[in-house]
């Protein structure tokens, strides 16, 4: 919202530098993200009249001006094309130094010089306009060769453009910020000039009024006012709004939103003319009915949006026939505005009900000045005191006016503003502070709260503006936030708070960091890759499986949420490799996601309108992938890989099976990590697909890109991924016995199997490692010879040769029951 | 009249088709192709010889021929796809590997440093910061509903305050109930609950989580982002303990000559709610282009719990007070690494990410 610092200082002394105020405004809440100095350097610019254009030979975009300043013809070269011979408009002569430090000089364009500039309205820093120049016409009765700052009456200003939050209704105005200042600053804050009534006559013998729906229309005032002139505004009041980012149109409509600037009210002046019956009601649209709006659009109303909760209900200001006005504070429609001939108004100041406009503005996409400041809620008593000032306004250009006596008024249901206690306790109890009783009651009653005393405390009832303040416990915190606010957040002293509970880790975020290192720590470079995919990634890898879809996604490359990360990562890997830097082990920790109808442990949680819906979330996986993609990498070293993960997580034991490779992992090249114990699937190792890569990178076949796909829900459920035991033994003092045993196995029975097996033995083992592997001569086809080191000890003797010898048949006992012999 | 040219063609087809069913390596499919669906087929000369047909003829027998036609490439492209099938299982067979029996010391390879990604780096220090201050850290889910993400934090639904946040919404349940988490937030709201539910109050907690806002990517946004949020809820805290938190945390992280101030901010779930800035870590407050002449950065937004949130999870606030407080995991990451660029973090560039450790 931009502010006017003039405009401020009407209503409260602010004789600070500007730096100082920004900061005040700041700590208030009012956070200004700009500032800037309008109607300086602007001593120079004067008004001249268009009294020739030329088209200049070979050029298209500039055209030769001749205007008239007071000292006869000046040729100027134009870029700009709205006007025609006959405007005025601002020039800056040779010599003039503009808002910037933008020096005028003669230049020669295409043979022509150009002895000035014509500027844009932006150029003077007057407004955001730069459509073209400024039109002098429009807004004053224009004098060749005036000073532009007399012309338009300008005083230099300093413009704030403050955002103003949510939960503020009260201070988007000039007047709501005023108040802040002044309560903060202790200064009296001064009301702005009002009319009253002039006429005898009283409203309801020319102008009706009614409410057919109280719960969106809260209050209707509607005030007639008759010999109104249209014309152009005073100057001030133009530069007002300019200053504010709003174009002046004429007087009627710019003291509208005058009015809506300065005190927050939002109005609408009706022409009495095209208002049948002189009749202004507010009722519930009926579904299906139409509206034509001011920006042309033809609306469908009442009928239910697709927003959560919106129950589809429009509320609409209609006359005598029942003809529909306006969409009531959103927008107008497009027959009853004021024109050149209008001269009765009716003036419409209204309250309505906040989520009602917010329904409607969000469900027709209509956003306007007025509903903005209508779904935070303008202030219910403001309507009568908003016309007062529209009226004084007004006043100012069309002395004449007539405002009739007894404005019509009518009430529906109106929020009733509450009324809290608060103890000093309450205070303490929120801010850590006390504040003096005094200064409690200077900074409520600033803000218009009643404040009354009580026994240990105080009784508070919000102003009927403060629609932001709720009731019982609620309202207590909204009220001390206030106190907090005006009194300063830095004046309130920090405290560190202490508790004996500790601080920490969970096992799995531990986990998650201990991977983390030791995937670093083997060389892996962690990337991050994107969660929103396209369709045709996901049809990839699966095909007619439900995804998870977002309703409103960014383009429909982002459309669907990952259900891997070996598509992205291959992509990651693909685009270094193409740059030559690919020679890297790429790893992320993300999550993964699956649709609730396509797994049986679907996430449900509590949602819809109140909580009271159960949904089947997707299923959230966390996962850690890697692809290995240096020269040389393949299955083999994803393996190696997770031998390094599996031994620094401390995994009891974990063995790689042939399965049935997930979509993505190479088909014949991938084995299922499973929990021995627990006979749990931890994850996949293997290689990406080479169809995968074909299909999404230009670098297919180039490279077997290992791959390493671990399921960390899985690794970090102990239930699932057995930990080894935490207790240890200490080696015994007697000597270790050490066999070696070599068996013809059987190809199909996997190392770690017979090693397995060969472990469980005997209580004598101490260790088992295999050494050797053998295939080829001297063995039948089929089989190969293992050969492994075994130890035997015992902590409490030495062994003797009986032991040992019966311990080794018990390894060949168990080595046989895989089906190996001894060699 | 002459005999018909297609007189031969159910008996030609019938050739052809046995002629694809034959076809025994992919090698050999592409040699006859030609001659079996291209222009040096049969089917291709008997189209030739249509054009001396009388014009109704013409259109039955062509219609009778574009049938053949159609049988035989089938056929052709259904042989091509089992022919190519084998091949690659074949190919796959050939290729075969069993994982169970790999023997590891092979593949040992040279030490090379890897890099975690800097967001992992910058979560990390953030989280042992407030660990030693006695938080505990809690993960929370990427999708949310929006009883979660926003009506538990007093934003109903259509309130106006819902486009404070630029929302992915997921085609789920209702319209507008499943979202993406637009910030960590509704994590402060799955631990009161469970708290609450398993009688373990108090809470001391911080949350770190990916989050999503609908915002296109440019310099300093992504769709994609990381929060940390803190969330206390004990006896007696007040918004001087939240201060003092803030403090000692901006201390901790950013250094001992950084330092943090509060001013008021609206949250629909904390009242009062504020804003904090912290030092400009650039310029150390002297004022530069970054803060824009200001001497503070903003962080994030804090605030007392307001008793609304306490409502909808049942905790008695008569009892229990807090404070949460959350901000971005990216931005401390990009003002400490001076990041100029917050493409990069997903861009993946190895030149990037071999700079971190």
């Amino acid at each position: 919202m931009k502010i006017s610092l003039a405009w401020l200082r009407e209503f409260v002394d602010l004789p600070e530098p500007v730096s100082e105020l920004q900061e005040i405004l700041s700590d208030l809440g009012l956070v200004v993200e700009g500032t800037e100095t309008v109607g300086e350097s602007l001593d120079d610019v004067v008004v001249a009249r268009v009294d020739e254009i030329r088209a200049i030979k070979g050029a298209d975009r500039v055209r030769l001006v001749v205007v008239d300043a007071g000292d006869g013809p000046l040729e100027i070269v134009c870029g700009a094309m709205n006007f025609e011979v006959g405007n005025y408009v601002p020039l800056a002569p040779v010599g003039a130094v503009l808002p910037g430090g933008f020096e005028i000089a003669a230049r020669t364009m295409r043979g022509v010089t150009s002895h000035g500039m014509l500027c844009s309205s932006r150029e003077l820093r007057m407004s955001d306009d730069h459509q073209g120049l400024m039109i002098l016409d429009d807004l004053i009765e224009p004098h060749v060769g005036e000073r532009l700052l007399d012309a338009l009456a300008l005083t230099p200003d300093v413009i704030f453009d403050i955002s103003v939050e949510g939960n503020r209704p009260d201070a988007w105005s000039i007047e709501g910020v005023a108040r802040d200042l002044a309560v903060r600053l202790r200064r009296p804050l001064r009301g702005p000039v009002l009319a009253s009534p002039n006429v005898t006559e009283t409203s309801d013998s020319f102008a009706k009024a009614g409410i057919d729906d109280p719960e969106s229309c809260g209050r209707l005032t509607v005030s007639v006012l008759r010999n109104v002139r249209v014309a152009l505004s005073p100057s001030w009041v133009a530069q007002r709004l300019q200053h504010a980012g709003m174009r002046p149109i004429s007087n009627v409509v710019d003291a509208s939103n005058f009015v809506m600037l300065e005190l927050g009210q939002p109005t609408h002046p009706y022409d009495a003319a095209s208002v049948a019956g002189h009749t202004i009601r507010v009722r519930r649209a009926r579904p299906g009915e139409t509206l034509t709006t001011l920006d042309g659009v033809e609306r469908v109303l009442a009928t239910p949006g697709r927003g959560l909760g919106d129950t589809g209900e429009d509320c609409v200001i209609v006359d005598g026939d029942d003809q529909i006005l306006g969409l009531a504070g959103v927008m107008g429609g497009a027959s009853s505005g004021t024109s050149d001939e209008t001269s009765d108004v009716l003036l419409e100041a209204a309250f309505f009900d906040p989520m009602t406009i917010a329904r409607s503005s969000k469900r027709h996409g209509l956003r306007s000045e007025a509903s903005h400041r209508f779904e935070r809620g303008v202030d219910p008593e403001l309507g009568l005191r908003a016309a007062a000032r529209f009226v004084a306004v007004l006043q100012e250009s069309v002395p004449e006016l007539e405002w009739l006596a007894a404005p019509l008024d009518v009430r529906g249901d109106v929020p009733v503003p509450p009324t809290l206690t608060l103890d000093d306790d309450d205070l303490k109890g929120l801010l850590g502070i006390t504040i003096d009783r005094d200064d409690l009651t200077s900074i409520l009653s600033g803000m218009d709260f009643t404040v009354s005393e009580r026994d240990g405390g105080l009784e508070v009832t919000a102003p009927s503006r403060r629609l932001d303040i709720r009731s019982g416990h609620l309202g207590r915190a909204d009220v001390i936030e206030e106190i907090a606010r005006i009194y300063s957040y830095r004046r309130i002293p920090r405290h560190n708070p202490a508790w004996p509970e500790v601080g920490g880790l969970t096992e799995r975020q531990m986990l998650r960091r201990h991977l983390r290192d030791v995937i670093v720590d083997a060389g892996a470079f962690e990337a991050w890759t994107p969660s929103l995919g396209s369709d045709a990634d996901f049809d990839l890898l699966y095909p007619g499986r439900e995804r998870v879809r977002i309703t409103n996604p960014l383009s429909s490359d982002e459309s669907v949420l990952r259900a891997t990360m070996i598509t992205g990562l291959v992509r990651a890997w693909a685009r270094n490799f193409e740059r030559g830097t690919g020679d890297v082990v790429m790893a992320e920790f993300g999550v993964v996601f699956e649709h609730p109808s396509e797994t049986s442990a679907p996430h449900v949680a509590r949602g819809g309108v109140g909580g009271a819906l159960t949904l089947n979330l997707p299923r959230e996986n966390e996962r850690l992938t890697v692809i290995l993609g240096r020269p040389d990498d393949d299955a083999r070293s994803a393996v190696a890989l997770w031998r390094l993960l599996e031994g620094r997580l401390g995994l009891d034991d974990v063995v790689v099976r042939a399965s049935e490779a997930p979509a993505g992992l190479h088909p014949t090249r991938t084995g299922t990590l499973v929990d021995r114990a627990s006979g749990r699937t931890l994850g996949f190792v293997g290689e990406v697909d080479g169809e995968l890569v074909g299909a999404i990178t230009t670098v297919p076949g180039v490279r077997r890109l290992g791959l390493l796909d671990i399921d960390l829900d899985a690794v970090a459920d102990p239930d699932v991924a057995i930990r080894r035991s935490p207790l240890v033994r200490v080696p015994g003092r007697f000597p270790s016995a050490v066999i070696d045993l070599a068996f013809v196995t059987p190809r199909t029975v996997h190392a770690a199997d017979l090693e397995f097996a060969l472990r469980g033995a005997s209580d004598l083992i101490e260790s088992v490692e295999l050494f050797d592997v053998y295939e080829g001569p001297g063995l039948s086809e089929g089989s190969r010879s293992l050969a492994y080191n075994v130890r035997f000890s015992s902590s409490e003797r030495t062994l003797s040769d009986q032991e040992i010898s019966e311990a080794r048949a018990a390894l060949i006992a168990a080595a046989s029951s895989l089906g190996a012999q001894l060699r | 009249m002459s005999p018909s040219p297609l007189a031969q063609l159910d008996q030609q087809t019938a050739e052809l088709l046995s002629t694809i069913d034959a076809l025994t390596s992919l090698d050999a499919l592409r040699d006859v192709e030609a001659t079996l669906t291209g222009k040096r087929s049969v089917l291709a000369a008997l189209q030739k010889s249509l054009g001396s047909l009388e014009p109704d003829e013409r259109r039955a027998a062509g219609a009778e021929l574009q049938e053949a036609r159609r049988v035989v490439t089938a056929a052709f492209d259904e042989r091509r796809r089992l022919l190519e099938r084998d091949a690659r299982l074949e190919s796959l067979e050939s290729d075969r590997l069993d994982l169970g029996d790999v023997v590891t010391p092979d593949v040992v390879r040279p030490l090379a440093p890897g890099h975690p990604s800097l967001v992992a780096i910058t979560q990390r220090e953030l989280e042992d910061v407030f660990v030693a201050m006695g938080f505990t850290v809690a993960d929370g889910p990427e999708v949310e509903t929006d009883w979660y993400n926003f009506e538990a934090l007093n934003i109903p639904p259509a309130h106006p305050a819902r486009g404070m946040w630029d929302t992915f919404y997921v085609d789920l349940g209702e319209p507008e109930t499943v979202v993406l988490r637009t910030h960590t937030s509704p994590s402060q709201i799955h631990l009161m609950e469970e708290a609450v539910a398993k009688g373990t109050l108090p809470i001391h907690a911080v949350m770190p989580g990916r989050c999503f806002r609908r915002d296109t990517p440019d310099a300093s946004h992504l769709y994609a982002f990381h929060q940390i949020e803190g969330l206390v809820v004990d006896r007696g805290i007040t918004f001087g303990d939240l201060a003092g938190t803030i403090e000692t945390f901006t201390r901790a992280y950013f250094g001992p000559d950084i330092t943090s101030r509060l001013r008021p901010g609206y949250f629909p779930f904390t009242e009062p709610s504020a804003e904090f800035e912290v030092t400009c870590t650039i310029c150390r407050g002297e004022g530069c282009r970054t803060c824009s002449f200001t001497g503070w950065i903003e962080l994030g937004g804090c605030g007392v719990l307001d008793p609304a949130v306490f409502d909808a999870v049942g905790i008695d606030s008569t009892q229990w007070s807090g404070f949460a407080f959350g901000f971005g995991v990216d931005r401390c990451g990009q003002m400490r690494h001076q990041l100029t660029d917050m493409r990069a973090l997903t861009e993946n560039d190895t030149r990037f990410l071999e700079q971190l450790s």
